[in-house]
């Protein structure tokens, strides 16, 4: 390509880019909009003379939401690990009788509908006593994370060399030491994609929130964000600036784990 | 032995909190539950009759047409947009990773900041989507609150959100196809649009057949977008199968959990039967 041509298609990337975000723009100049200009017709296009108190207004109210989502964010990490990273060892190197419909069961799992998911567990929690409860709402929200961490983990411990395992069954290293000192230090790039997704599932879900943890006392940053939106529908700068921090996850990894991104965007596409 | 040993957990778990859910759904229609059953138990089994009182709910059509609309609408621009950029992607140029890499934050902000953006671009007086309409001439469209634009409005926000699903499929699905290809078609003289057509298209048919039908699995189970915006309305505007179902279980004082789970329950088939063309086609082509 000559050197003019491609100067002009990074322009009309750029073109294209600034459309497709402009959403996002769109929420942190109202972020930093004044309560007297929110409403003015037409609007500011830049946010001057900006405002802060959007921001204060997050810190005063939003900080107990945020802190819930963390925790629950992390819950759900540690939780899918625990779960995904033996059974993608499992089903990628020891490859067991069933394994290939156990993987055909996760694909399936990825499709379920979260309200019936969402349903199923209010009975089931109701029952148990679990509804509004952290724990609760880690184990739905793993649910989101499970079926890809599984088949992340298997897609990428299959590319282990078999001369590494072969050394450690030598060395008269048991699965279970194979599988701790060999396999999870060299797959620390699954193990981070996989947390990083969980992470922001658990941190962007909605809908089990809502229904099983609606009535808790600690509420998650979307439900922070959603009774925003209910109660005061006049503190636009506000509910942006809450929307701004809420995406802080998204921004983090995009920036550090960009070339992961697109295995969690066609997590449901990935073949066995 | 061993290689089980490591799937157990994740076995229990799947038995524990994905079968165990959905049997409980699929219990909780054929059941008259009320919040009193739920807690004393004693819920009388009632058959299909849920199924049926949903079926006759006056909802019932209305909900499955715009399910339809919501779901071939939003896929149709997802995936033209989408397949568009992937093409004007698929030659590298300058800053064209970062650029790439941008186009996915739709796709990564959590879904209630994606809605409450929406829903404040979208408002009537002090929107700036309205305001760039007055610019132009246009009269204010009531996006969120006119029946007959409600739909319109939250189809807008799903398609923003579903574009990088089908530009980072059909993006691969490009870099698929073998320069070669190009270059015979080149030296028979085709010109870009005629290569695309005759070349690249047919092509990339596999990967199309699979992003096509993933996205109606999952814009068929939209929930969020739909309820953050709209809850469905107003006056049921833009109710789906999805927001009927949340509406029955938990939208209101008396909830109807029966009909509400008899809605999931016919969602859940539709999804099902998708996906498993889904798995068919994925299948068929791994076997060529």
């Amino acid at each position: 390509m000559t050197e003019k041509k491609s100067w002009f298609k990074t322009g009309v990337g750029l073109l294209l880019t600034g459309l497709m975000l402009f959403p996002v723009y769109w929420m942190v100049n109202v972020s930093f909009t004044r309560d007297q200009d929110i409403r003015k017709s037409p609007p500011d296009w830049f946010p001057v003379p900006g405002t802060l108190a959007g921001y204060r207004a997050v810190l005063h109210q939003q900080g107990p939401y945020i802190a819930t989502s963390v925790v629950v964010g992390f819950g759900t990490v540690a939780l899918t690990l625990l779960l995904a990273a033996p059974a993608g060892y499992s089903l990628a190197r020891l490859r067991p009788r069933g394994g290939s419909l156990l993987s055909f069961v996760l694909l399936i799992a990825q499709m379920i509908p979260g309200i019936i998911m969402a349903m199923g567990f209010y009975a089931i929690f109701l029952n148990l006593k679990v509804i509004n409860t952290l724990p609760g709402l880690i184990v739905a929200d793993s649910t989101l994370a499970v079926p890809f961490g599984v088949l992340i983990f298997t897609a990428f411990m299959s590319g282990i060399p078999e001369e590494l395992l072969q050394a450690a069954r030598i060395d008269g290293a048991g699965h279970l030491r194979s599988f701790w000192s060999v396999v999870l230090p060299v797959s620390r790039n699954s193990i981070v994609t996989v947390s990083l997704f969980a992470f922001l599932w658990a941190w962007s879900d909605f809908i089990f929130a809502n229904t099983l943890d609606g009535g808790g006392k600690h509420l998650p940053i979307t439900l922070g964000i959603y009774h925003y939106i209910g109660n005061n529908n006049q503190q636009w700068s506000a509910i942006m600036a809450t929307a701004v921090v809420a995406s802080i996850p998204a921004t983090v990894l995009l920036v550090i784990a960009q070339r992961y991104v697109a295995a969690g965007v066609t997590a449901g596409a990935v073949k066995d | 032995m061993a290689a089980w040993a490591f799937l157990a957990p994740v076995t229990i778990y799947l038995v524990v909190f994905y079968a165990y859910p959905l049997y409980r759904s699929l219990d909780l229609s054929l059941r008259n539950y009320t919040v009193r059953s739920f807690v004393y138990g004693h819920a009388p089994f009632s058959g299909f009759k849920n199924y049926s009182v949903d079926l006759h709910d006056p909802t019932f059509t209305p909900a499955l047409l715009h399910t339809l609309i919501f779901t071939v609408v939003s896929i149709a621009f997802q995936f033209v947009i989408g397949l568009a950029l992937a093409v004007f992607f698929v030659h590298h140029f300058r800053l064209s990773a970062t650029l790439r890499a941008l186009f996915l934050v739709p796709w990564l902000l959590p879904l209630i900041v994606s809605a409450s953006t929406w829903s404040w671009m979208l408002n009537s007086e002090a929107g700036v989507v309205n305001s760039v309409l007055h610019s132009v001439g246009i009269a204010p469209v009531n996006w969120l609150t006119a029946p007959k634009w409600a739909l319109v409005s939250v189809i807008i926000a799903n398609i923003w959100i579903g574009i990088p699903f089908n530009l980072v499929l059909m993006y691969s699905g490009l870099q698929a196809i073998s320069p070669d290809i190009y270059e015979a078609a080149s030296l028979d003289g085709a010109n870009g649009w005629q290569r695309f057509w005759r070349v690249t298209f047919p092509l990339l048919r596999p990967v199309t057949a699979v992003t096509l039908l993933l996205g109606l699995v999952y814009t068929l189970k939209v929930f969020d977008i739909i309820w953050i915006m709209t809850r469905g309305g107003p006056a049921g505007a833009s109710t789906t199968f999805a927001t009927w179902s949340y509406q029955l279980s938990f939208g209101n004082l008396l909830p109807a959990f029966g009909p509400g789970a008899a809605v999931a329950n016919m969602l859940i088939v539709m999804t099902l039967i998708f996906g498993f063309v889904y798995f068919r086609i994925q299948r068929k082509q791994r076997e060529s």
